[in-house]
């Protein structure tokens, strides 16, 4: 069989994984850069009997798919920084009352209407502490259009197993890049589709009772089980509680069912690491430059390796630490004021060894930027 | 069925005051539907926040207690993902028609086969008696202690305009007419709003000197009366009550069939 090649946007690559992994309903609201995704699946969802909607603003484009998610669907927004702001209530929603879902935040410069069409990772903190009160959430990115399609794939079904929403963060670059990808064959990735409950018609099914298992079996609106689902804390039937021991219980359950899995969440990319006496730890587009920077410096002799970071959120503190573990510094790459440098930096046991790479113009970091920090710490200068 | 066959008895008592008149719209509520016949497995309500948002616990539907005013949002998804399914969305006046106004014209503008019922009490209850978009000038709440000056916002008119296909208003007095109402507003297909003047004594009736529940829906009996009705000639100032709007236009989600009718054909 021959290969399905495209040569398309990461817009475009992410959404033809949307369909991949089983989308069934997307709602969305015009936002630059994050419109084609929206566009494609307009055109496409229809073919296949799925369902799409051009919601009046994006808080309502989010309340839209919990709402279709709770009757069985696979479901999905995408979006760009102001309008990931405006989500984030609807956000704490899903985290909440535990409905799996999507977002795609294509991140572009800010804070504000900042720099519409111009990348940014300025967004990775928001995703992580966006929506008010203690929660925990997963947060995934990839540099590359191949990377894009599998992570999006990844995102829907952590969002199954876990009911949670997923943010997949992308940024301008990659979203508008043109670059070749292989669609996948069918059942080349693995999908997981919802657990349903088992509870038989007219037997007491409690929504919120988890398995020992720690998962949450569902049961569609409009079958057999009625219940209660609410932003409020609630007890196992979905029934609003302010007993202490409820929420005090729901609470780590909805943390600990991702920060205690921080391992299993992890997902990354490591380039000649094992020798590495300097290290690159880098996300998203930013990477791009980031291993272009090690495949140049290797040419040259230079012990330099990468590791490029795809789950951001639960962050992979173990990993990163164990990673930085051997080598004299650390060099975190990203588009932003050190946001993912911050968390690098508590993860590793020489905070002082972590240096930044960035940029925040709104240009693409390029691997000269990163060869001038790079100079700096070897003492060669400016 | 019964009417407390559709309650979920567990979860009483409900939170309303006494007095409150949101017990009596869920009574008329479940008296239409009760009529309707429909089984309790083919209604999902839908709420946003506040006093008359809690209304979804206490019933044995599909429901859903969702964010302050996106309750119509949510309902959208859950149509147009499950068409064959009865949405009725219970929403206090705030909720509606000021952090909710935007997802309310827009639902109205689509036409979509929902049932949107606005518990219009004049006046935020559950955080403690400030105005909302429905109280109107010259009305006494925490946050007007000089009185308001904000014109409120007429549900009618303002649903009309949007495209509603169904609008009626009604009170907590008729019950009668509010049972028949949403009766017609859920077999109707297509955006239905109800509109119900509800009685809040607690805060509205006290900041108001408009006296105590009886009092209030004394009220609603004098001062309203039937569309076109003699009285209204007579004495313009009455609000009138009953189905303003009843038409065909066409719905939302049969719309979507066609454009996936149209979309496989074309692959």
């Amino acid at each position: 069989m021959s290969k399905n090649i495209k040569f398309v946007q990461g817009n475009e690559a992410c959404a033809e994984a949307a369909l991949y992994a089983g989308l069934d309903f997307y709602a969305g609201y015009p936002i630059t850069p994050s419109s084609e995704i929206t566009e494609t699946l307009a055109y496409r969802l229809p073919q296949i009997g799925g369902k799409f909607i051009q919601m009046e603003d994006e808080i309502a484009s989010l309340c839209a798919i919990i709402g279709a998610s709770l009757t069985g669907c696979k479901v999905m927004t995408a979006t760009s920084g102001p309008g990931f702001s405006l989500m984030q209530e609807a956000l704490g929603y899903a985290i909440m009352a535990e409905i799996p879902c999507v977002i795609v935040n294509v991140q572009r410069g800010g804070p504000s209407t900042g720099l519409p069409t111009h990348g940014s990772q300025g967004d990775v903190n928001q995703a992580r502490w966006g929506t008010h009160g203690d929660h925990a959430i997963i947060a995934l990115t990839a540099s590359n259009h191949q990377d894009v399609f599998a992570i999006t794939v990844e995102a829907f079904n952590l969002a199954e197993i876990y009911r949670t929403p997923v943010i997949l963060l992308l940024d301008e670059v990659v979203a508008h890049m043109r670059e070749r990808f292989v669609v996948p064959q069918t059942g080349e990735i693995e999908l997981v589709e919802r657990l349903k409950t088992t509870v038989k018609q007219d037997v007491d099914y409690h929504p919120y009772l988890p398995r020992e298992d720690g998962r949450l079996p569902m049961s569609d609106f409009g079958g057999v089980h009625r219940f209660n689902v609410t932003g409020l804390f609630h007890d196992m039937w979905g029934f609003p509680s302010s007993d202490p021991a409820v929420v005090h219980d729901l609470l780590r359950h909805l943390v600990d069912k991702l920060e205690n899995r921080t391992h299993q969440l992890a997902r990354y990319k490591e380039y000649y690491i094992d020798d590495a006496e300097q290290l690159l730890v880098s996300y998203g587009s930013a990477a791009r430059s980031a291993h272009h920077t090690v495949e140049d410096r290797r040419s040259r002799g230079e012990r330099l390796g990468l590791l490029e970071l795809q789950t951001l959120w639960p962050f992979p503190k173990e990993i990163v630490r164990e990673k930085c573990s051997h080598v004299k510094s650390v060099v975190v790459v990203e588009q932003n004021m050190g946001q993912i440098m911050q968390a690098v930096k508590l993860a590793v046991d020489e905070p002082d060894k972590v240096f930044l790479a960035n940029r925040i113009d709104g240009s693409f970091i390029a691997p000269s930027d990163i060869m001038n920090i790079l100079r700096v710490i070897q003492g060669k200068g400016v | 069925m019964a009417i407390k066959d559709y309650l979920r008895e567990r979860f009483f008592p409900h939170l309303w005051c006494p007095g409150c008149g949101h017990g009596t719209v869920l009574n008329g509520l479940l008296g239409a539907i009760e009529k309707l016949g429909l089984s309790k497995n083919e209604i999902v309500m839908v709420s946003g926040i506040g006093c008359s948002s809690r209304i979804t616990g206490y019933v044995d539907f599909h429901t859903l207690h969702t964010i302050h005013g996106r309750a119509l949002a949510f309902a959208t998804g859950v149509k147009m993902a499950r068409p064959e399914l009865n949405l009725i969305v219970p929403m206090g006046d705030g909720d509606a028609l000021a952090i909710g106004g935007n997802h309310f014209i827009h639902a109205a503008r689509r036409n979509i086969d929902i049932t949107a019922i606005v518990m219009n009490n004049r006046i935020y209850g559950m955080t403690g008696g400030q105005y909302s978009p429905l109280s109107g000038e010259n009305v006494s709440a925490t946050t007007a202690p000089y009185l308001t000056i904000d014109p409120g916002f007429d549900v009618v008119e303002l649903a009309k305009a949007a495209g509603a296909t169904f609008v009626a208003r009604t009170t907590t007095y008729h019950i009668q007419q509010m049972k028949d109402i949403i009766r017609q507003a859920i077999l109707h297909e297509g955006f239905s709003v109800v509109e119900i003047l509800s009685q809040c004594p607690t805060y509205f009736g006290r900041k108001n000197k408009a006296g105590d529940a009886v009092d209030m829906i004394q009220h609603f009996k004098k001062n309203t009366t039937s569309i076109g009705s003699k009285a209204k000639q007579e004495n313009p100032d009455l609000l009138e009550r009953g189905i303003f709007v009843q038409k065909e236009r066409p719905e939302y989600c049969s719309e979507y069939d066609k454009v996936v009718q149209k979309a496989m054909k074309g692959r």
